[in-house]
Parts: structure tokens; sequence; C-alpha cells
């Protein structure tokens, strides 16, 4: 086999990769779900497992709640998303908030939890800054702020992590959408800016950011660190329960969980299915508002709204983060007092022999799964462009595939599957499965860059006589030098902030520091809770450093070698 | 620890015809033979991992067994020993019989139960271990039985652990010496006190205490629950007290703190003015480590509180048998068992009778601190008695219907 046909084949082995275990895991539990799972003796398809789950008593409180704090997060961070592009659209306001989404995308979810719980808890951070002097609470006050009985402190929590994302994602699509032309055609007929933005702009760009959203959405619907830190717990949102019936020691109940994990995809699909409609009504509303011709829409007020919630949000997550590093090296740090009483670096030396495994399995698996997945993108971006093809929508939805499912829905399926082939809490399931959710992140960061290089260097190349091997590392890589990192770093990232599929691959055996993080948020010791926060949060953020810094670097070494020659 | 809802009959009884699946073999190797094979294996040690104390008491273990015996000790941490066995469960299904992921648990109760029930479980082992003929057993009888269900050598004592109460005596001069009493104490002192959420292990210690307390003949708890009818009446003044008890909690009694350790942290912030636990020694020991202050206090009720047995067992499937079975000898020796009595360490009880150690042993027991906020153990009070799983189980369920929807 020629270099070329195994190039040919990489597409198709990278979907397999990373679908089959989805679809194995799929089947996996909805078998079990309706009776059928020898290992536990049941043999026969049965509904009884759902007749369970839905006399839960708790379940209609799960419900509302997983709806109610998925559906409001979307929301929010997609409204957040598209008023602030609207209402900064070509201000030096969205280069500030771009260089600041980065970073919070890839801060890992259970640190942002854990640094957004200590502030808003009414002993919290923000009420310790202003008591007793100002509130006159020489106790805190008895209000759920947290845990709260609506889910808002979880809704909060997902949005501050989701609108990085959609920001992200949406100003990507902006750059395709021929936007500033669109809108001096607008603005020469007479309408505001933000009026334009929305009537010109949106209709334009809504379909790329399609996926992402329902993206957002079903990760929302289904998260579980976050809600194990920031939802109530009896009853919790539907994933957490189901977690729970999966490791409840009634060995029985692991039917209910497989039903409940079935109920969980169903919630995520009427959600999609929901969210929809919803864009078909927008849609028809929409254009009979654009043919409407109302000009108007200056926005100011709405710039000055969004921008300050925007600046809240990122102010809020740097706090916590900022918490939670002054945790790590506190002592004593007790209510109303706004700063520790007493510091020491106790805390960190004495988990040190912990530190160095959680922080090396972390690295491991992270590292190891950002460059599987970015050999994999390349030789597909790589293959695609030799072959002239040009990926469709379709391809696109297969490749989102893993960030649409909910993982409680196919993770124990998939365990079972692990198991089976004798692969189960080996660095090899472990890798793997971070891979079904860094690959997509990957592909999304780099597939853009790399069809948006000029063809015309590597034709160039191979006009002098380069074969395309030589033309893909010689100029290809070397050009897309920052774009490669940046999706590496993007997917570690990923890699950090997995939880459940850590905890369903790695068999338990493998600690990273987002599991130690989240089992840690339920012992109370805040010291040792931020130790690990830090440094989850950290690793990432220092990823990205380095493949900011890097191409620099090397960029000054060459100018150098230059010179001296 | 955790609720149990009974699925249609045709799956429980199914799940009975699982019995003895595997056949349980006592272990009869002498123990230096089991020391031999021990050396160089690695035993990945599935233990709740919720306190920062334990999992340091945990390391030093590991430390020590490499010293004295080459054993690699991994600490797998466990948001819920439940994961533990549902991880053993999951690999019999995949046919994985021996080369486990996990040597050894530490576990008790329903878990235990559950896993004895289904045979996970391997031994009997504990009879080959040394250390297990100093156990107290004859004082210390939940040694033996955990949670009414017998041991039958599948478990190794560990610790002892009992119900009590810690209090900040800056903020609080008055105790209540009763669970009806409490009820006044926490209307007196509106959003001032809460309990774990069930099925967390203090949260559902504590529903045993109310209905241990309160029921009308305490002595049905000590069997398998007969009928409906008998939950109903022996658990009616449970409910009828937390009905009235929950309007005054914090939160209103809509919400509940994760855990213990989390409850104690509200203690520490002044959320609440009582927190739960289930180590005599644990005010003294979070006073040492920072975590509570100075005038943390801890009190039990006049009429006793309920206390048991924490024991270490070993999967079926262990890959690292013979290491697990040193380990859990280790864990039951003068030197383990009195560094986890120190406050400054853990604070937690041993299962040692003091009678049956040599001399050298004694004097690791009687140089330990007593630590600032520890009772003494004859003003520990009473201990009661664990009721069998099957009533948890139904009291859990019941739990979860009335308040968490």
């Amino acid at each position: 086999m020629t270099r070329r046909d195994l190039l040919a084949y990489l597409p198709g082995l990278t979907l397999l990769l990373f679908l089959a275990p989805v679809a194995a895991g799929l089947i996996g539990t909805w078998l079990p779900a309706f009776g059928y799972f020898p290992a536990l003796e049941g043999h026969a398809f049965t509904l009884a497992p759902w007749a369970v789950l839905l006399n839960h008593p708790g379940l209609g409180e799960s419900l509302r709640l997983t709806l109610l704090s998925g559906l409001l997060a979307t929301l929010v961070s997609f409204l957040l998303t598209i008023f602030f592009l609207a209402a900064c659209h070509g201000s030096r306001m969205i280069l500030a908030i771009r260089g600041l989404m980065a970073p919070l995308l890839a801060v890992p979810h259970a640190a942002m939890a854990l640094g957004l719980a200590f502030l808003i808890a009414p002993s919290g951070w923000l009420v310790r800054l202003v008591s007793p002097w100002a509130t006159g609470w020489d106790l805190p006050p008895d209000v759920a702020t947290l845990q709260d009985p609506n889910g808002l402190a979880l809704t909060l929590g997902l949005i501050m992590k989701e609108l990085p994302f959609l920001l992200l994602m949406t100003l990507a699509a902006l750059e395709h959408s021929r936007a500033d032309e669109r809108l001096a055609i607008a603005r020469s007929l007479g309408y505001g800016p933000v009026m334009a933005w929305m009537k010109t702009v949106l209709p334009a760009i809504y379909r790329q950011i399609r996926l992402p959203i329902y993206a957002v959405l079903a990760y929302s619907l289904s998260v579980v660190d976050m809600a194990l830190i920031l939802a109530p717990l009896s009853p919790p949102p539907l994933a957490v329960q189901v977690l729970r019936w999966f490791n409840d020691p009634d060995l029985t109940m692991r039917f209910v969980a497989a039903a409940g994990a079935v109920l969980q995809l169903l919630v995520v699909v009427a959600a999609i299915g929901l969210w929809r409609l919803a864009e078909i009504i927008a849609a028809r509303l929409g254009r009979i508002w654009i043919a409407g011709g109302r000009r108007g829409g200056k926005g100011r007020v709405l710039h000055l709204l969004i921008a300050t919630a925007i600046q809240l949000l990122v102010a809020l997550a740097a706090a916590g983060l900022l918490a939670m590093a002054i945790w790590s090296v506190t002592r004593r740090w007790r209510y109303p007092d706004a700063l520790p009483s007493a510091l020491t670096t106790d805390v960190w030396a004495r988990q040190g022999h912990d530190l160095i495994w959680t922080t090396g399995t972390t690295l491991i698996s992270g590292l190891a799964a950002a460059f599987i997945a970015l050999a994999l993108v390349l030789g597909c971006l790589e293959n695609e462009q030799r072959r002239g093809l040009s990926t469709s929508t379709r391809a696109l939805w297969l490749l989102y595939a893993p960030l649409l499912v909910p993982q409680v829905a196919f993770l124990f399926g998939s365990q079972v599957l692990s198991i089976q082939i004798g692969i189960d809490g080996t660095w090899i399931a472990l890798v793997w499965s971070h891979l079904l959710f860094v690959l997509p992140y990957v592909f999304l960061s780099l597939a853009d860059p790399y069809r948006a290089l000029d063809e015309r260097y590597s034709r160039t190349a191979l006009c002098l006589g380069a074969n395309p091997n030589r033309v893909f590392w010689r100029v290809k890589l070397p050009m897309l030098l920052r774009p490669i990192l940046f999706a590496t770093a993007v997917g570690f990232a990923v890699s950090v902030t997995q939880y459940l599929p850590t905890l369903f691959a790695g068999g338990g055996r493998f600690v990273t520091l987002t599991t130690e993080a989240v089992s840690l948020s339920a012992g109370g010791d805040r010291r040792v809770m931020g130790v690990f926060a830090f440094l989850q949060a950290a690793l990432p953020l220092a990823a990205f450093a380095a493949a900011l810094a890097l191409p620099k670097h090397l960029a000054r070494r060459r100018v150098l070698r230059e010179q001296r020659a | 620890m955790r609720r149990r809802i009974a699925l249609l009959p045709l799956l429980a009884a199914c799940l009975t015809a699982a019995l003895g699946l595997s056949a349980q073999a006592a272990e009869d190797r002498p123990w230096n033979e089991i020391v031999a094979a021990g050396k160089g294996q690695t035993v990945y040690w599935n233990a709740w991992g919720g306190d920062e104390r334990i999992n340091a008491y945990i390391a030093w273990v590991g430390e020590r067994v490499w010293d004295d015996y080459g054993i690699m000790v991994r600490h797998v941490k466990l948001a819920d020993t439940a994961d533990a066995v549902s991880r053993v469960l999951a690999e019999r299904a995949g046919g994985k019989t021996d080369g486990g992921s996990i040597d050894l648990i530490w576990i008790n109760g329903e878990n235990f139960a559950t896993m004895k029930e289904n045979s996970l479980l391997y031994g009997p082992f504990t009879e080959a271990l040394p250390n297990f003929q100093l156990v107290d057993f004859e004082d210390k009888p939940s040694t033996l039985v955990d949670f009414t269900v017998a041991a039958d050598g599948l478990e190794a004592p560990w610790g002892m652990a009992k119900l009590n109460f810690i209090y900040d005596s800056a903020r609080v001069a008055e105790t209540p010496g009763s669970i009806p009493a409490l009820l006044d104490w926490a209307k007196a002192r509106p959003g001032r006190f809460t309990y774990p959420t069930p099925p967390d292990f203090i949260g559902t210690t504590f529903l045993k205490q109310v209905l241990t307390e309160l029921a009308p003949d305490a002595a049905f708890l000590q069997q398998p629950v007969a009928d409906d009818a008998q939950v109903e009446q022996v658990a009616r003044p449970l409910w009828e007290f937390l009905d009235a008890l929950h309007p005054h909690l914090w939160r209103g009694g809509k919400i509940f703190p994760a855990s213990g350790p989390a409850q104690r942290q509200l203690l520490d912030d002044g959320e609440v003015d009582i927190a739960l636990s289930f180590y005599p020694s644990e005010a003294s020991s979070a006073i040492a480590n920072a975590l509570l202050p100075e005038t943390a206090r801890t009190f039990v009720l006049d009429r006793g509180t309920i206390g048991n047995t924490h024991f270490v067992a070993i999967p079926f499937n262990a890959n690292a048998t013979e290491g697990a079975l040193v380990v859990a000898n280790f864990l039951m020796g003068a030197e383990a068992q009195a560094r986890k009595q120190n406050p400054d360490v853990w604070g937690d009880d041993t299962v040692l009778a003091m009678a049956k150690l040599d001399d050298a042993g004694r004097a690791l027991f009687d140089n330990l601190p007593s630590g600032l906020a520890t009772l003494a153990p004859e003003d520990l009070g009473p201990t009661l008695l664990e009721p069998h799983p099957s009533w948890m189980t139904r009291i859990e369920a019941e739990w979860q219907r009335r308040y968490a929807r």
C-alpha cells in the first residue's frame, strides 16, 4: 500500500474511530433500557425499567431542572453573542473580548464551577467583601444563591462556559460572510448599525452557527461535572440522576439507569427539535420584519448593556479563578474576612505526591489525544485538498455527533464494550474516549485556516519540482504553524476538561485533575479544591500561551540565523 | 448507602438466580506464603476520597507497606463507594473473572450486602490475617456483623464510627440531648440546622438515628422488613418528625448539603450551627487542620447514637489478592490503628481490643493526644445498632419520594 492510498483511507478510519464507540455505546445502553443485559440475567425484552423510571418521584423535577438550565443557558448565550456582535461590530471591543474568550474557553468546566460556587455562595467572596460593614450580616444570609431550586447558578455557570464557544464560532463564521459589505450597503440605506447587522448579517451566518448552537444545547442539557457543583442535589438534573442510578449498589438499577440514559438522549433530541421549530418561526417572522424595512437601531443602550454583561461574566470567571488560586495557599479564611487570615503552602506540599501523578495523567492523556487528533485531522484535510473534495454539511453532522449525543447516553454502553475487547481501564481506552470529543474541536479549529491557505503557494512549490508530501511538510505545515499549534492547544484543553469519559473509560484508575477536582468538591475543603482547580485551569492556559509564543520564538530564531548567515 | 426500588419480580428473581455464580474459597495459605506472593504487587485500593485527612492517611499506609512488604498501594479515590461495586459488576458482565481493576475496597453496609449477595467478594479471608486475632469482637460486635449482615470473613474490620454532632461553642450555648429536643432547638433557631442529603451516608445515618430513637419498638429494625404495613407503622414517627423539622432547616429544607464534610464547611462558614460527623474526634482533627475554629466542640444524644464498623474487602477478581491481604492485615495492626485514631491524623476509633495488644502496641494508644474537642469514651454514650439494610432501602426511597421532588 502506498502512502497515497493510506491517506485516502484516513477519513474513513477517522470516522470509524470516533463514530463506532458512540454507535456501539448507544446500542449497549438501549438494550439494557429494554431489559436485555445478560450479565445481570436480563434475557427478555421488557418495559419494566421504563415503568420504574417514569414512577421515580423526583423525575419531573429533574426534567424541569434540566430543561430550564439547558434551554435558558443556550438561549442567553446565543442572544448575548448575537447582540454583542451586532452592537460592537468593527469596534476594538470585539478584538479585546475575542482575546479574552480563548482563555475562558480553555478553562475546564469544573474549575470554573468551583470558582463561581465560592463567589456566589451566601458565605462566598462577594458577600465577604461587603460584610458585615455594609450589609450588617455577621452571619451569612440564608438564601439559596447556590444549588438553588431553579438551577440558576448552574445556568450562570453554563453561560460563562458556553458564551466563549459560541462567540468564537460566530466570529469564525463572520469571516466568510462578507459582513462588512452587507453592513455598508444596509447602512447606506439608512439602517442603524445594530438593525443592519440583525437584518443582513445574522440571516447569512445563522446556518453556519447552527451546529455549534445545537452542541451547546446538547451539552448544557446533559452536563454532569458543573451540575454536581452548582445544581441542587435532591433531586438533581437528569444527567446526574442517571449517573447515580448507574452507580447504585442495587444492580437492578442498572436497567433503570439505561432507560434514564435513553430518556436523556430523547430530551436532547426534543430540545433540538424545539429549537429548530423556533428557528423556523423566527425565520418566518424575521422575513416579514426585514421586508418591513424599518430603519433605526443605533443600539447605543444595547451596546452598553451587552458590553457590561459580557464584561461582568469575564470578571466573574477571572475572580473565581483568582479565588481558587488564593484558596490553594490559604490556611484559614473564615467568613466574613475579605482575605485569608493565614497563608500556607502546606496544602501544595501535602498534595505533592498526588499532584505529580494526577498532573502527569492529565498531561499524557491530553497531549496524546491532542496529537492523535491533530494527525488525523491534518491527514483528512490534506486528503481533501489533494483530491479536490469538499466536505458536505452531512459530513459535518457526523463530526458533530459526539458533541450532540449526551455523554451519559452512550458511555456506559462503550464501557461494557471496552471490557469485552479487553482495553478497559487502559491508556488506550482513556485516550480514545477523550479523542471522541477532542477530534471535533481540533477539526473545527483547523479546517478554516487550512482551507484558506492560498493555493498558489503549494502550486508554486509543485512547479518547482517538490512532490506533494514535501509540499505538505515544507510549505503548508510551516505556514500553518500558528493555527496548528492553536488547534492542538484547543484539543489539549478539551481533553483536560473531560469528566465522564475519564470516569467511565479510565476505570477509576486514571485520576485526572478534573475527576479529582469534582470528587473533592463534595469534600468541602476549599484549600485542596483550590489546588486542583488552579492547576486544572493553569494547564490548558499554559498550552494556549505556548501555542501563541512558540511561533514567535521560532520566527525570531530564524531571523537571528539568517542575520548570522 | 443507596436506595433500592423494587423492580418487577422478574428481574429480582433473575438476580437471585445469579447467586453463587462464583464459588467462594476460603483463604488457607500460610501467612508467610501470602506475604512472599504479595511482594512486588500493586494494590489498587478503591476508597472514598472526599476527605483530605483520610487520603493523607492512606498515602502513609502506602509508604509503610512499600517499606515493609514491597507492595505498591494506589489509592483510587471514589466519590461514592457504590462506584466500585458498579465497576466489579461491569467487569463480571464483561467476563473478567481475574485481573480485575480493584484489589481492595473500603466498604460497609449496603454496598457490602450487595457484593456479598452477588458473590462479588473474595474469601473468607480474615482468619488468614494474623492481626485479625487482636480485634475486639466482644465489646465491638459490629466488627463481625455489618448492618445486621454477617461479615463471614469476607471483610476485615478497619475502624469504628459513631454518629456525633459538632457545634461552635462561640455561637451555641445549649445543645439538644435528644431527637425531640433537636426539633425544639431547630424551631428556636430557624435556618441553623440541616443534614447531608440522603443517600449520603451521614445523611442516611441521621435518618437511622431519628428512626431508631422515635420508633415505637426499635427491635423490629434488627430484622429484615416484614411487610409494607410494618414499615408504615415503624417509620411514621420519623416522617412526622421530618415534616415538622424541615421548614425550620437551612434553606427551608428545600436543599441539603452534599456530604458530611460539606456541612462541616457550612458550619465553619457560619451558615449553620451544627454539623454531623461519624468520627468521634473529627472536630479535634478539623481544628488541628484549621478547618474549624478552636471553639468547635462535640456533643452526642443522651440515649445513644448510631455506630458501626467500616471494613475493607477484596473483589472476587482482584489482580493483587495477596498484596491486598497484606494491606488489610497491616491496617488492623497496632501501628496503623493507633495512627488512625490520632486526631491530628484522622481520629477514627480503633477496632482492636487493648487487652489483646502487647505492651508496645498499648503504649502507642496511650500516647495519643486526646484532642481539644473530643469527648472521652465514657461521655460518648451508648451505641445504637444499625438497622437491617432492607429498612434503609425503604426509608431512603420514601425520603426521595417525600422530599426530593
